[in-house]
This record gives structure tokens, C-alpha cells and sequence, in this order.
């Protein structure tokens, strides 16, 4: 029966989620691109990475689907297996960017003489334009995927960060929080077993916008030649290989900026819809 | 007020020490030598030597530091280690076409996106405020070097409207090299808009909703003069916000729009700086723009003081 309890809530949460078809729809289709993209091995026509001479810049058609680049390999097949690089990336620093913003919000919310210094780092991190910052760190920590994690996580963190610390300074001051402390409960216990449950929307909603920056981020460091490796294929490279082709074959281009676009687009209406659905009060400003 | 602009100085006097601490920082997070890192592979370990002693990195990383925050706060931000010109001067010679093209992008930003905002707010709901929306949050979800590539395609190579890349050689004329901003501006204005738009619009619904509209349209003035004389005088002071805010959307914008019209801007130099190297020229760009960006925020804050005359500080 104890499941029942929460049952009736997360029905409601749901309903005011998706009622909104645009959100609907957007759920789904990022969920088949993420689908197919987590299934490339088994999905995929080719081996992304077999070349083939005779096949070079071909048309999409019943062979190559999405057409095949310049050294013959199957666009379709490097397009799914990008996608999770892409994908990847942005769900990484979506949940990292969250984990140090979240540690460094609820400190400075929480404790009045780390508020000073670390709002203003905050503040000092947020002046930086976040493909700049993003380029400068991944030049000097390398170009992986981890590392690219970690620079945008760094360029991401603050905004996290920003929003923990203004809901904390909230809570902070409610009845229960000050029971808890009455009552004994350590300072760290009551930051993430009292507090942190209370202010989780606002960061949700957040981490899920991060998450589609993120992946536009990672494409225009891709895209500049100075991101992962180009050696991995993602979204943002392929259309940077594309690029020299723009004349001749405009496909090599237009699909990765499409599963870009797409995905970015959905995560956006997704945030939108997860703002209003877990703050009520926000939907009727719409 | 003095002292509201005396704690707001020395407010942005302590971000920029954090921002040329961080930039600071930043370069020396590199695993292994910086030298041997600047140099690259082919170099010898003489060579490495002799530039760590001309960089000063053979000091304590303290001394290093107060050095690089004494000549940073009288303008000198170290030497290129490729152009060997002080950074300053490297970055001065690429700030035209990166300033022309903001300014560009920004104004045709707020051409598009400010009326359209005010309408989509004042009809609100309607099939225009909704097609708004969308296309503002489609604006912002497809990546700027994308729709650069499109459109360069279609309207510089096949139709032949503009320019399709470059800034018209060294010995162009001044109105050649703006005409070879066109395309490029028009393009990171387009990007740009999906912010403003969103953020007029929302101002307008806000300042619609205030009493001394309803008060207005209570007193039988006409829908006209309501929204002419008091809604849209007051939504013009949200612009001076925008103009702080789009600073940031700006620089990452023209560093990627510049890429990919290979304009020789800052942007385009900074991405050149990461393949060669070059990490005091990223190092002064970083510290160039992030206290652009905190000066450009304390004057659009004091900008208010002048446009909006219910702000007292």
C-alpha cells in the first residue's frame, strides 16, 4: 500500500507534463534518437569506420540511406554511433555540473562566511563566455571526452550554483530545518537529507537546459577543431569533415546539424515543460 | 547613489582580481612543463629551458603570479609566443572586424526580435505569440555554425547575395570589409534574437499586467495611446538588460561565426591560439573579455539610473 501513497502525485506530475503535446512528442522523439544511438552497434548498416574508395560522396539512397562520405563510409551508421559521444557529453556534464553546483550552492547557502568568497567565484567563473572558457580549458586538459566533460562542467557549475544557493538561503530559514537542528541532526545530514529534497526542482529543470547547451557546446568545440579528438566521431565534427564539401554534398552537413537541432530542441521543450509541470505557479506566465 | 557606485567598483574590481586569478590558473593546470607543452613536440630541452626562464617559469608560482597581476594591471598581458608582440597589440589588430560584427549582430538582433516581442506579448496566446515562441526556441536550439554553413551555401555561393568568406584581403577598403560582415551578422543576429525575443516579450506581459495600465484603460484612453505612451516607454528600459546579457551570447557566437567565415577577428584568433599553442594569447582574450563583460553589466546596471526614474540606489 506505501507505494500508492506517492502513486496519485506522480500521476498528477505526469498529466501536467504531457499535457502539453509539444512535450510530449518531444519526450518520444529524444528517446528514439537516444534509443537508436544506444543501439548502434545493433541498428547500424555499416561499421561506422570501414572505407570504402568507390563509395565516396555518394547520394543518400537505397544503399547509403543517409549518402556516404568522403572516404566512403556510411553516414547513417557514423551519425548513430556520434550521437552517443553527443548524447553522452551532454548528459555527463548535465549530472556533473549539478553534483559541483549543488556542493557549492548548498555551501554557500548554508554557511554565511563562505557566501562572500564563493558568490563572488560564481559571479567570476559566470564572466567568462562559456565556448571561450570551454576552449582555453580543453587546451590545457587535452581533448577527450572526459575532459570535455569536465572543462564545460566547470563553465556550467556556477549557473547550478547560483540557483541552489538563492533556494537554500529559502529553506534555510523554514521551522523544520531549524527542528531538524534542534533535534541534533548533523549540519551536512541536514543540508542533503532536509534541504536538498525541498530545493531538487529548480535544479532538475536546469540541469535539463545544461544538458542542451551542453550539446551545443560540444558541437561548436567540435565543430572549431578543438574539442574530442577528431578521431571520435561526433555530431559537431561531422559537420566540421563536411564542411569542405559544403558545394558538392550538403548532406555531410545537413543531417549531423539536424540530430543536433532536434535533440536540442526537444531537451529545451522538455526543461519548458518540466518548469511548469514542477512549479505550477511559473505555467500561468506563459 | 555614491555609495551604491563605490560598492559596485570595488565589487567589480574584486571579480576582475578573481577573473586574472582564474585565467591565472588556467594555464598552469597543464599536466608537465608549459614550456615543453608551448614549444611542442619537436622542441629541444635547451629551448624549453630558455623559454621558461624568458616566461619567468623557473620562479615560485607565487612570484609568477604577483608579476602577472602587476603587469596585468598596467595593461600588459604578456608576449605571443607566435606573433612575439605583446598580446595587447595582437589583440587590438583582430578587435575590428570581431566589434563591427557584434555591433551588427546586436542591432539586427533588436530589430528583429523587439517588435516582435511586444506584439507576441500584447497578443498574447494568439497563433502569432505562439509561432513566436517557437521559432525563437528553434533560433536557439540549431547551432550557429550550422545555419552559417547553410546560408553561405544558398545566399553567398548560389545566389551570390554576399560575400561568402574572408574580410576582403589586407588592402580592402573600409565599406568592402563591413559588406563582408553582412553575411556573418546577419546570421549571429538571427541566433541572438531567440534571447531578446524571449526577454521583451516577458517584460512586456509584466509591464501589461502592471495597475497603471489598467488604470489607463480604466480612464477610457484609447488602446492605442495606452500601449504607445506607457507600456512601450517602460518596455524600452528591458533592452538595456538584454544588451548585458547577449554580451556573453556575442563573443561565443562571433568566435564560431568567425571560424566559419574566416574572418581574422578575435574569435578566429583565439581557436588559432589553441592549435599553436599559444596560451598567453587565450590567456589575455579570456581576461579581455571577461572584464569587458563585468564593465558592460556595472554600466547597462547604471544605464537604469538614467532611463528608469523609479531606480534609487
Amino acid at each position: 500500500m506505501s507505494r500508492t501513497s506517492s502513486a496519485p502525485v506522480e500521476a498528477r506530475f505526469l498529466d501536467l507534463l504531457f499535457s502539453r503535446r509539444a512535450v510530449l512528442l518531444a519526450t518520444i522523439v529524444l528517446s528514439v534518437v537516444a534509443l537508436l544511438c544506444v543501439c548502434a552497434p545493433w541498428v547500424a548498416p555499416d561499421d561506422p569506420a570501414r572505407m570504402s574508395v568507390r563509395a565516396r560522396l555518394t547520394e543518400p539512397g537505397m544503399t547509403y540511406w543517409l549518402g556516404a562520405d568522403a572516404f566512403g563510409r556510411d553516414v547513417a551508421s557514423r551519425l548513430l554511433y556520434a550521437g552517443r559521444v553527443s548524447l553522452g557529453v551532454g548528459l555527463g556534464v548535465a549530472a556533473l555540473s549539478s553534483l559541483v553546483g549543488i556542493a557549492i550552492g548548498l555551501c554557500a547557502g548554508f554557511f554565511q562566511r563562505l557566501d562572500g568568497p564563493l558568490s563572488r567565484l560564481v559571479d567570476a567563473m559566470m564572466a567568462f563566455p562559456d565556448i571561450l572558457l570551454a576552449i582555453a580549458l580543453v587546451s590545457i586538459l587535452g581533448g577527450s571526452a572526459v575532459n570535455v566533460i569536465i572543462a564545460l562542467s566547470i563553465v556550467y557549475a556556477p549557473r547550478i550554483a547560483r540557483i541552489v544557493r538563492a533556494s537554500t538561503l529559502v529553506i534555510r530559514e523554514l521551522p523544520f530545518v531549524e527542528a531538524a537542528t534542534a533535534l541534533g541532526v548533523s549540519t551536512p545530514s541536514v543540508m542533503v537529507r532536509h534541504v536538498l529534497p525541498n530545493i531538487i526542482s529548480p535544479i532538475i529543470v536546469q540541469a535539463t537546459f545544461i544538458f542542451a547547451y551542453a550539446m551545443l557546446a560540444e558541437a561548436g568545440l567540435s565543430f572549431l577543431g578543438v574539442g574530442i579528438d577528431p578521431s571520435t566521431p561526433t555530431w559537431g565534427t561531422m559537420v566540421n569533415e563536411g564542411r569542405q564539401y559544403l558545394d558538392q554534398a550538403l548532406f555531410l552537413i545537413l543531417f549531423p546539424g539536424l540530430a543536433i537541432s532536434v535533440s536540442v530542441l526537444a531537451l529545451q521543450l522538455i526543461g519548458d515543460g518540466l518548469r511548469d509541470a514542477l512549479d505550477p505557479r511559473l505555467a500561468k506566465d506563459l | 547613489m555614491r555609495s551604491y557606485l563605490a560598492r559596485r567598483l570595488i565589487g567589480m574590481a574584486v571579480v576582475i582580481f578573481l577573473v586574472l586569478t582564474i585565467a591565472f590558473f588556467i594555464v598552469r593546470l597543464a599536466p608537465g612543463d608549459p614550456a615543453a607543452l608551448m614549444l611542442g613536440p619537436e622542441a629541444t630541452a635547451e629551448d624549453a629551458a630558455v623559454l621558461r626562464q624568458q616566461l619567468g617559469l623557473d620562479q615560485p608560482i607565487f612570484v609568477q603570479y604577483l608579476k602577472f597581476l602587476g603587469n596585468a594591471v598596467r595593461g600588459d598581458l604578456g608576449t605571443s609566443i607566435f606573433f612575439k608582440q605583446p598580446v595587447t597589440q595582437v589583440l587590438l589588430g583582430r578587435a575590428e572586424p570581431t566589434v563591427f560584427l557584434s555591433l551588427f549582430s546586436l542591432t539586427i538582433a533588436l530589430i528583429i526580435a523587439v517588435p516582435i516581442g511586444n506584439y507576441a506579448a500584447y497578443r498574447r496566446g494568439s497563433f502569432l505569440d505562439q509561432a513566436s515562441i517557437s521559432t525563437a526556441m528553434l533560433a536557439a536550439s540549431v547551432p550557429s555554425f550550422w545555419t552559417g554553413l547553410m546560408l553561405q551555401r544558398y545566399l553567398a555561393t548560389d545566389l551570390g547575395w554576399f560575400p561568402a568568406s574572408g574580410y576582403g584581403g589586407p588592402d580592402a577598403h573600409f565599406w568592402e570589409r563591413m559588406r563582408h560582415l553582412l553575411l556573418p551578422s546577419i546570421v549571429l543576429g538571427i541566433v541572438n534574437s531567440a534571447l531578446v525575443l524571449r526577454f521583451t516579450r516577458a517584460s512586456m506581459l509584466d509591464i501589461l499586467g502592471e495597475d497603471y495600465i489598467r488604470t489607463a484603460r480604466s480612464k477610457g484612453m484609447g488602446e492605442a495611446r495606452v500601449v504607445l505612451r506607457h507600456a512601450l516607454k517602460n518596455a524600452a528600459i528591458p533592452i538595456i538588460t538584454v544588451i548585458g546579457l547577449t554580451f556573453a551570447l556575442l563573443v561565443s557566437g562571433a568566435v564560431v561565426t568567425e571560424r566559419v567565415f574566416n574572418i581574422p577577428g578575435m574569435g578566429n584568433l583565439v581557436v588559432s591560439a589553441v592549435l599553436r599553442r599559444d596560451y598567453p594569447v587565450i590567456q589575455g582574450t579570456l581576461i579581455v573579455v571577461a572584464s569587458l563583460y563585468v564593465l558592460i553589466n556595472l554600466l547597462t546596471d547604471l544605464a537604469y539610473l538614467l532611463v528608469d526614474k523609479r531606480v534609487r540606489y
